[in-house]
């Protein structure tokens, strides 16, 4: 086992699986010889060849389009988009061809290919490069959309994308690239995809969260436990299709829940999941389910992007609210 | 100042508008059985393409695209490719399709509003009509290149229209496939119209073929009525790009004598007298003069084609029209591999509620 940050989880994914199976190849801007803006593909031209390891143009439709292509015929294309604040042009790819291949020809083509783009705010990034569009994408049948939390989870998540034989947009917390260290076991083996992962178990409250803001989610589970308050932290994982199982079975134990996200508030997925425990664990409910969210305002530049970002100081008083109510 | 790029684009024809040969035909041309299948599948699409007009316009039918006057670049193409070549059609390329196996009754149901009408039992590696115009260009590229990272000697074909090069994604896979060498021929079925934007007002540019020429890739045109000139290029194009020469762009020029589609009425902005001197030029017409006039088919054979034709197209029809509708939880498969059971219950209600309208009493 070793200690490695997310971005080198991902790369010794990425690594793991083009050794494992050669159908599968990168491609993307400066992916190559260059080993990636984020140094997520570092290595790997080198060792795969630029046949495996692709330095396309500098065009995210046609990046998109080819992988779509690519996954059409068999193979299993991990194509990254170098921020999700470009990722737009290749949105008609996404909608209309990779997330409905397989079902607009009854089975007969799939499209087994992963979309990586890192996303979300908190590095001082130029304008563009701090968005969170996750709910976008978890509104387009056909798709998974997955955000690691941690470097292990990165890991097997990854590896369970590019298995995974229909497409998969995996969004990376840019923020959590090199923020912490943790034991990786580098032996090939996946996370599943399409469920929660709790990290905490609590009996008085259900938190929930995914991405970057996990980290700030289990910072306030310390600080509610210091008041012998016992948090329930559950890392969304898979946004899309969404794990309510776990989601209302936990609920039902804590009768209590907030939802924590770094995306616009309106339309987020946080709202899925307060509809969903509107519609299946209104019972249970002892207190309203909370947000704590991005704004519903344009994603500030850097000056402004810490007073955008929930901290774990909204997160508390949205729990202590919740856990006031009788 | 010096001169530091130019280009030429060439134009190949063979067969006049009058069916008259204007230069020595191909080697595949000069035997006129070759030339006697391809009239016949000019014809069939014709057949077919009608038939499925009058299915539209007595409520059988959703809406339908025509190749009416384009038979030629469908049928010449797919005379040239092989067939574990992979075509990325258009929504208008049904004479290729037929040609290359896909059934009558499969374009029907599509058209007809159901998705296993591109489940086809012909080529299964070729892809579905792509409706969002040119976002398979890219595409192909992929194909292209995975074909060929593979060590396969495939070659994968994307048809396009006019208004297609206008696209982004047009210019974008062009650049990909000029930047990998890859093993793909664009053809542009030029029909000078999309929808009611005539070839004028889509581009400055004299031909699109030298579109091809910003992607380092070269670019040609042929006379998209001459089903020779097509296959001729096409071949061509096929042949380099299988010996690993890289793209080709064809633009085959051509003209759409219909309605873009049933639900679209051209008589609003074009002139009917252009459309008629159209006529003169199409594709059919002048491959039936020139076999004729070598003695290859007379008016005997130009019956007994249209009966069986008929008879074909009729049979297709007779097949569509026995197949149900899909169950309504059909939607739910192929979603995914396995369904995520997030979507179990709605699956479960959708099932509800087509066992509710199999009964007439969703209704009353």
């Amino acid at each position: 086992m070793a200690e490695m940050n997310l971005v080198e989880a991902v790369n010794r994914a990425l690594a793991h699986e083009m050794a494992a199976d050669p159908d599968v190849v990168l491609l993307g801007e400066d992916v190559g010889v260059n080993g990636g803006v984020f140094r997520a593909t570092v290595g790997l031209h080198a060792r795969f060849g630029a046949g495996r390891v692709i330095d396309t143009p500098l065009a995210e439709a046609a990046i998109a389009g080819a992988a779509v292509g690519m996954a059409a015929m068999g193979l299993k294309p991990v194509a990254e988009i170098q921020f999700t604040g470009f990722i737009y042009p290749a949105i008609d790819q996404i909608v209309n061809h990779a997330s409905r291949l397989r079902h607009r020809t009854r089975g007969r083509m799939s499209c087994p290919l992963v979309l990586r783009s890192p996303c979300g705010g908190g590095i001082h990034a130029p304008e563009h490069h701090s968005e969170s569009p996750e709910a976008m994408f978890a509104h387009i049948p056909g798709l998974r959309v997955v955000m690691p939390s941690s470097p292990a989870r990165a890991y097997g998540l990854l590896l369970a994308a590019i298995r995974d034989p229909d497409p998969v947009i995996f969004l990376e917390p840019t923020r959590l690239y090199r923020l912490f260290r943790e034991e990786v076991k580098d032996d090939g083996a996946a996370l599943p995809l399409d469920a929660c992962f709790t990290l905490r178990a609590g009996a008085d409250l259900t938190l929930i969260s995914w991405g970057a803001m996990l980290r700030d989610t289990l910072l306030a589970a310390d600080a509610l436990r210091e008041e012998n308050v016992m948090a329930e932290v559950i890392d969304l994982a898979t946004l899309k299709p969404m794990d309510m199982e776990t989601i209302l079975e936990s609920v039902a134990r804590t009768g209590r829940c907030v939802i924590v996200h770094e995306a616009a508030r309106t339309a987020g997925l946080g709202a899925e999941i307060a509809a969903n425990l509107a519609e299946q664990g209104l019972y249970c409910l002892q207190a309203p389910v909370r947000r704590v969210t991005g704004y519903d305002v344009v994603m500030p530049l850097g000056r402004l992007e810490r007073q955008y970002l929930p901290d774990v100081r909204r997160i508390l008083e949205a729990a202590r609210k919740t856990l006031e109510a009788v | 100042m010096v001169a530091v790029a130019s280009f030429v684009i060439n134009h190949t024809g063979f067969i006049n508008p009058k069916g008259e040969a204007i230069q020595p035909l191909p080697e595949f041309a000069r035997d006129s059985a070759a030339l006697v299948s391809m009239y016949r599948a000019m014809v069939l699409t014709r057949l077919f393409d009608r038939k499925a007009i009058s299915l539209q316009r007595t409520g059988q039918l959703g809406t339908f695209a025509s190749a009416l006057g384009q038979e030629a670049i469908g049928v010449g193409l797919a005379s040239a490719m092989e067939a574990d070549d992979v075509l990325l059609p258009s929504y208008r390329d049904h004479a290729a399709q037929l040609l290359r196996g896909v059934s009558m009754t499969e374009i029907l149901l599509y058209w007809s509003g159901d998705e296993r009408g591109s489940d086809f039992a012909g080529p299964r590696h070729d892809f579905p009509n792509c409706i969002p115009i040119a976002s398979q260009a890219t595409q192909a590229a992929g194909v292209a290149y995975a074909c060929r990272l593979r060590g396969e000697a495939r070659v994968a074909v994307c048809m396009l229209g006019d208004g297609a090069t206008s696209k982004g994604d047009f210019y974008e896979g062009m650049n990909l496939a000029g930047v990998w060498q890859a093993p793909l021929v664009f053809i542009i079925s030029n029909n000078q119209w999309a929808i009611s934007v005539p070839r004028s007002a889509q581009s400055a540019a004299p031909t699109l073929a030298q579109k091809a020429i910003a992607a380092g890739i070269e670019g040609l045109q042929a006379d998209g009525n001459d089903v020779v000139a097509v296959r001729h290029v096409a071949q061509r194009a096929l042949d380099k790009a299988r010996r690993g020469g890289g793209p080709t762009l064809i633009e085959a020029i051509s003209y759409r004598l219909g309605d873009h589609t049933t639900a679209d009425d051209a008589s609003r902005y074009r002139d009917a007298g252009a459309v008629q001197q159209q006529w003169l030029l199409e594709p059919i017409l002048r491959l039936r003069n020139y076999l004729v006039s070598v003695d290859a088919w007379d008016k005997d054979r130009e019956q007994a084609l249209h009966k069986e034709g008929a008879a074909l197209v009729e049979q297709a029809v007779e097949a569509f029209r026995a197949t149900p509708a899909p169950s309504a939880d059909a939607m739910f498969d192929h979603l995914y591999a396995t369904l995520p059971k997030a979507l179990w219950p709605q699956r479960a209600m959708a099932l509800a509620r087509g066992a509710l309208d199999a009964e007439g009493g969703a209704h009353g």
